[in-house]
């Protein structure tokens, strides 16, 4: 029988996804065997004509990481759509926009503005900004379009399944493919880790405040962590309530508060909103003035509740006049 | 007739770099342009955010050198808020960032660069992978390889939390001090690793220097240029990744200038073209003449070869013997032999391992006392390391609550970016005439662009495999006229 055609690829994202890809260490000359894979532009070589070539639905698999940024990624996605039977969506920026998401507070005039005229290093005495088409002495030079909006993979094609994290883990990568190579898959549109949240199985659960206790929100900088004490009761911003379970801790190990890289459960639907609601129920507050008090003390609340969300939220994007 | 060849090095459409190649009448080649079509604008969407998360927000510009970024973050963390971290948590920092400095360049050497001489600039392209390293080093290595990698990683995960994307460090110090248990196991991967540099140093010996083809082409003119050159170097201008000053010395050697990272701005210009989204910074004293070296070019080099050019020499034993010898084989300073970065690179991988060592057995290090709390009111900082992609600059102003205000990023390979372009032209120039594309010019290009071990959008390098490229030859109408593929 013929091995499933397997593809990766990435959008607007780091590269993270593929270090978790060879994190998988003995595991992936495992994967390697049991499938052929057809894309891995940062491994193999990659014609896009081959891609083109291939029959509607041929390639078993894409795996695509990143955000949607640029007209390039959103064809590029496209394209293996039409070819693939299942899209995962792999890690945080392609399931709920990630950090490079963060941009929608902004937009393309300002990021173009401060990067090509203002930034304090940049020399450009004629104003110059990238263009989509360049005339050159000797011809034309072309560059994609930059988005005004970063897109989630699911705002411009249909997805399967989501592989949340940044970056996913290396056995959530492993249970996902063995599911998929096995035909044992969820219902879709599901999100492969644990539906439940990170503070089930956290080790400082025993602390977690069950009511009004927090006068105070405190940052990470200001104060000695312990390393033992739930972040939320020592009033430190900790989006574990409002995110999905499967990471492992990652971050708390490290004695650091979790960001919600996971997103949220199936129950939810805007994570953001959600840890509002988590947070509201832990404040120990009796008058309008000391609630304002509160929640003044919060830096940058819309950011760091939807530090990796942003374009999945409800919100999407700042208001763009 | 005038064609124009396109080389698309990711070959995907959105790529992280895109050659093209412009002929004049006569077939030779006009002009070539290094384009770079990808941007995410981290420094805008930093403004607004609290100060503190920028070691967790800008690690996202690369998942292939993560550390860094979060180490350069955390640096300027210490100077915005005006706090000294305590001996511990700074020999942490450093210890953790070596063990990333070893695993990043070793793996270079064996998954990407190496592969164009262990197997060979001329093998078959099918070869020219880690699998051909494999056949040619054998199996057993490959599997050092890897164990190397991974015990790397895990050390960074003890301190970070987690490898892509660590998140231990504060301003003034980091999240939590390391145990006597874990100080020995570091101790043996350290060990390991200043063996395991010593035997990839012997793999480039027997290989490389051995072969009088390979020598001729390290040494050759295709792959020279005289510039400028930039690194971090510690008091006794010896190689520092972490802490220190940055010296530039000129294309014949000299030291040019010596500064502080506070005052990179009276350094550094960043010039802006139409026709890539990348800038191209260059030396602002010297002054911006073009795509050109020379003494009065401001483009310089950063990265291996660069950080060995500016400094005297190593800090460790056994890095400084191999330093002494690549100048002595290589003619002295400074060496302007683009491939000779791969040498610089197992160097520093060397120096990495002893530096690892060298923390890993200083008792101070399990201190508990790993965190000074700020008190001042921040208002500006700058930190600045040494990538193993070159000198990296995070700069951020906020206001009296810690709020990003601006943010002003110069990510290591961009400091290349220049000479890049210079490198591609040439390799392009000699390999190019009357229209006749040599076979070899596919391989030829890729490597003046992988002795840098560039990191567009931070993620065109590393990983086992190549980049794969193709040309396209367009007539003037712009049709396809010859096709040539590396498979």
């Amino acid at each position: 029988m013929a091995k499933p055609k397997v593809a990766f690829y990435w959008c607007a994202s780091c590269g993270g996804c593929e270090e978790a890809v060879v994190d998988l260490a003995e595991n992936i000359l495992k994967v390697v065997e049991a499938v052929e894979i057809v894309l891995w532009p940062v491994a193999m070589d990659f014609k896009i004509k081959d891609v083109e070539a291939l029959q509607d639905k041929e390639i078993a698999v894409s795996f695509i990481n990143g955000a949607i940024r640029t007209s390039e990624q959103e064809h590029v996605a496209k394209l293996l759509r039409k070819k693939s039977g299942l899209v995962v969506a792999f890690g945080a920026c392609a399931h709920l926009g990630g950090i490079p998401g963060l941009a929608n507070f902004s937009n393309r005039a300002k990021i173009f503005d401060y990067v090509y005229h203002r930034s304090p290093s940049v020399d450009n005495p004629d104003r110059i900004t990238p263009q989509e088409k360049t005339i050159v002495k000797e011809g034309e030079l072309t560059l994609p379009e930059f988005y005004n909006t970063v897109h989630t993979l699911d705002q411009v094609i249909d997805v399967d399944y989501y592989l949340p994290g940044c970056a996913p883990p290396p056995d959530l990568i492993m249970n996902a493919v063995e599911a998929i190579l096995t035909g044992n898959l969820p219902e879709k549109g599901s999100v492969l880790s644990p539906d439940k949240s990170l503070c089930d199985t956290c080790k400082r659960k025993i602390t977690k405040p069950e009511k009004s206790v927090i006068k105070e929100i405190k940052r990470v900088h200001e104060v000695m962590l312990d390393p033992d004490r739930c972040f939320l009761d020592q009033g430190i911003i900790c989006l574990g309530p409002a995110t999905r379970d499967g990471c492992g801790e990652r971050c708390i190990n490290a004695n650091m508060p979790c960001r919600g890289c996971f997103g949220p459960t199936s129950r939810v639907d805007d994570q953001g909103a959600k840890f509002l609601s988590a947070l509201a129920s832990i404040i120990d507050a009796d008058t309008d003035d000391e609630i304002r008090k509160i929640t003044d003390s919060i830096a940058d609340p819309a950011g760091i509740f939807y530090f990796y969300s942003l374009p999945s939220s409800m919100l999407k994007r700042k208001f763009d006049k | 007739m005038r064609k124009r060849i396109t080389i698309d090095p990711i070959t995907r459409l959105e790529g992280h770099g895109k050659i093209e190649i412009f002929l004049d009448d006569r077939g030779d080649v006009e002009k070539v342009y290094f384009q770079v079509p990808e941007l995410r604008g981290f420094e805008i969407f930093s403004v607004g955010r609290p100060a503190e998360e920028m070691p967790r927000i800008t690690p996202k510009i690369c998942g292939v050198c993560p550390t860094t970024h979060h180490i350069c973050s955390t640096k300027a963390l210490d100077d915005l808020f005006k706090v000294e971290p305590p001996p511990a948590a700074k020999k942490l920092r450093e210890l953790m960032y070596s063990a990333f400095m070893l695993e990043d360049h070793t793996l270079h050497f064996f998954f990407l660069g190496g592969p164009d001489f262990v197997v060979g600039p001329s093998a078959p392209p099918a070869e020219r992978n880690i699998l051909g390293v494999i056949a040619k080093v054998g199996l057993e290595i490959a599997g050092k390889v890897i164990k190397l990698r991974k015990e790397c990683r895990d050390v960074i995960t003890l301190f970070g939390g987690r490898v892509i994307h660590p998140v231990c460090g504060l301003p003034g110090g980091i999240s939590k001090p390391l145990t006597e248990d874990n100080r020995l196991k570091i101790v043996e991967v350290a060990k390991g690793g200043v063996e395991f540099a010593q035997f990839a140093l012997k793999i480039f010996e027997d290989v490389v220097l051995k072969n009088k083809d390979y020598v001729d082409l390290v040494v050759g003119d295709v792959y020279k240029h005289a510039t400028y050159y930039m690194g971090m170097v510690d008091k006794n201008n010896k190689v520092n990744f972490y802490d220190g000053d940055i010296r530039i010395v000129t294309p014949e050697g000299k030291e040019f200038t010596r500064f502080k990272p506070g005052e990179y701005l009276d350094h550094i210009g960043e010039r802006v073209e139409s026709w890539s989204y990348v800038k191209f910074p260059y030396l602002k004293k010297v002054g911006w003449k073009g795509f050109v070296d020379g003494v009065d070019s401001g483009v310089y080099r950063v990265a291996p070869l660069a950080r060995l050019n500016v400094s005297d020499g190593m800090a460790t034993p056994l890095a400084q013997a191999e330093y002494e010898r690549m100048y002595e084989t290589l003619g002295g300073k400074p060496v302007h032999n683009t491939l000779a970065f791969h040498w610089a690179r197992l160097i520093e991988a060397l120096y990495a391992a002893e530096r690892m060592l060298e923390l890993a057995q200083d008792k101070e290090i399990t201190d508990p006392h790993v965190r000074n709390i700020p008190t001042a009111t921040p208002n500006e900082g700058i930190g600045i390391v040494e990538a193993p992609r070159g000198t990296l600059i995070h700069h951020y102003k906020t206001d009296k609550n810690g709020i990003i205000t601006e943010a002003n990023l110069i990510v290591a390979t961009v400091n290349n970016a220049a000479a890049i372009c210079m490198s591609i032209e040439k390799a392009a120039k000699s390999l190019i005439r009357e229209g006749n594309v040599s076979d070899g010019l596919l391989n030829m290009v890729e490597m003046a662009f992988r002795a840098y071990d560039p990191c567009f959008a931070c993620a065109t390098h590393s990983m086992p495999g190549k980049i794969p490229l193709s040309i396209n030859i367009r007539n003037r109408q712009g049709e396809i006229t010859q096709t040539i593929e590396r498979d």
